[in-house]
């Protein structure tokens, strides 16, 4: 049967894809930032996963105002990096698993989530910048991402966004559905976004160091506490897009040491801990997380 | 019964919830409009014959023309779509951000680089911290204007 692993964390701001894009990651600005990312990119060649389930936020790409869906998941064979206004990133097209995506989209929603399918999109920096970011830079045309990745859509855009609770309980069934498919792969899945940030109003650039660490420290300590924060507490104390934080919650939630909701089993290994201000507008976390 | 809105006493912030996606919504497929090369030409090339091919209101499109992004939120647009602007003009998001501060793009990427915005005093409308009404606008740019 396939399996989940282990979880990657990791927050993806636009700049951090184009420092990479544009050979800057050796500035002083910018090296201590991929200095945090160096034990992430050995790992991922140590621990290379069969598929990647990466849950992320479409930033007004694929999805307009004309359609809004809370869940989204991409089952498609393969996804063009999107051109977001300043051209598309110059990184490989991304492939998909459109058999397991479709398997975890019937196991989900049967499970009571009621997803959207989606068998075209384009993806943006949500989903490129935390692959970059875990496989270092790569040729657009002669290399190729590690292994397929099933893009999973979040809505944080439009308020309200999922609570943290249905996300950490999403997580749960995603793991079921996993476990429920028969080939024998190995499965990574990613939290994206976030942390501290706002982009907008006289309080743009608000920055919250404590309440980011205090934050990480529940979710990986005690998962379930961490799902009930109420959204204002991440508006107030995180930024108006600190929110994002809430897809975290999908990928802690579908860790093994999760049981009926609970903390029942092992707790997950910490691999890698990482935390940096700023990148562009935004408190940078990082976080690799393998089943004990 | 009204819905509960916990996120209006945030100072210097607009929660993009449903009314204000319904105030903005010509705005903002007009900025989704500039995702394409040639839209993003077109609209460079005649900026004001460009909006008006979109129904939105007339204060929208003079906040448009004016660059001035947190005139374009209180009218119902989203950051994510604004972006698209900033994109167009070639403005980083940084430099966007930023310039809803009143703070120069220098100024702004100092605070930035000594840790970002203090959360002290910025939680709730009527602190004293420096996101409050009372205190804007922030910085020279803003001074200047």
């Amino acid at each position: 049967m396939a399996k989940i692993t282990a979880s990657v964390f990791t927050s993806h701001v636009p700049a951090i894809g184009a420092a990479m894009d544009l050979g800057k990651t050796q500035e002083d600005y910018w090296k201590p930032l991929f200095a945090g990312y160096d034990y992430s990119k050995q790992w991922m060649k140590d621990n290379k996963p069969d598929v990647i389930f990466l849950v992320y936020n479409d930033h007004a790409t694929a999805f307009s105002l004309e359609m809004i869906p809370t869940f989204a998941i991409g089952t498609a064979a393969e996804f063009t990096p999107a051109d977001e206004g300043w051209g598309p990133r110059p990184v490989p097209k991304v492939i998909g698993h459109p058999d397991l995506a479709s398997h975890i989209a019937q196991s989900v929603i049967q499970q009571d989530f009621d997803l959207t399918i989606v068998n075209k999109m384009d993806v943006d920096h949500g989903l490129t910048v935390p692959l970059s970011l875990m496989c270092g830079e790569l040729d657009p045309k002669k290399d190729a991402w590690p292994c397929p990745v099933i893009p999973f859509a979040v809505n944080v855009v439009q308020y309200p966004v999922p609570s943290g609770k249905r996300c950490f309980m999403l997580g749960q069934a995603i793991r079921k559905a996993v476990e429920s498919y028969d080939d024998k792969l190995n499965v990574h899945i990613w939290g994206t976004g976030g942390m501290s940030h706002q982009l907008q109003g006289a309080r743009a650039g608000l920055i919250n160091r404590e309440w980011d660490n205090a934050w990480l420290d529940q979710m990986i300590a005690d998962p379930v506490g961490c799902a009930n924060t109420p959204h204002i507490d991440y508006v107030r104390e995180a930024g108006s897009e600190g929110i994002e934080l809430v897809m975290w919650l999908i990928a802690r939630g579908a860790m093994s040491d999760i049981v009926d909701g609970k903390v029942q089993g092992p707790a997950p290994v910490v691999k890698h801990r990482f935390y940096h201000v700023p990148a562009s507008n935004t408190a940078v976390g990082h976080l690799i997380l393998e089943n004990a | 019964m009204s819905l509960e809105k916990p996120y209006l006493d945030v100072p210097g912030t607009i929660i993009f919830d449903a009314e204000q996606s319904r105030k903005g919504f010509w705005l903002n497929q007009f900025c989704m409009s500039l995702m394409k090369a040639e839209n993003r030409e077109k609209f460079k090339a005649d900026e004001r014959a460009y909006l008006d091919q979109w129904p939105m209101t007339e204060e929208q499109k003079q906040a448009v023309l004016a660059r001035d992004l947190n005139w374009c939120m209180r009218t119902g647009g989203n950051i994510y779509f604004l972006a698209k602007i900033g994109a167009t003009d070639g403005k980083s998001f940084q430099q966007m951000a930023g310039s809803m501060t009143g703070m120069t793009e220098e100024e702004y990427r100092n605070m930035m680089i000594n840790g970002g915005r203090s959360v002290e005093g910025n939680r709730h409308l009527g602190e004293d911290g420096d996101a409050q009404p009372h205190r804007q606008p922030q910085g020279a740019a803003g001074k200047k204007a």
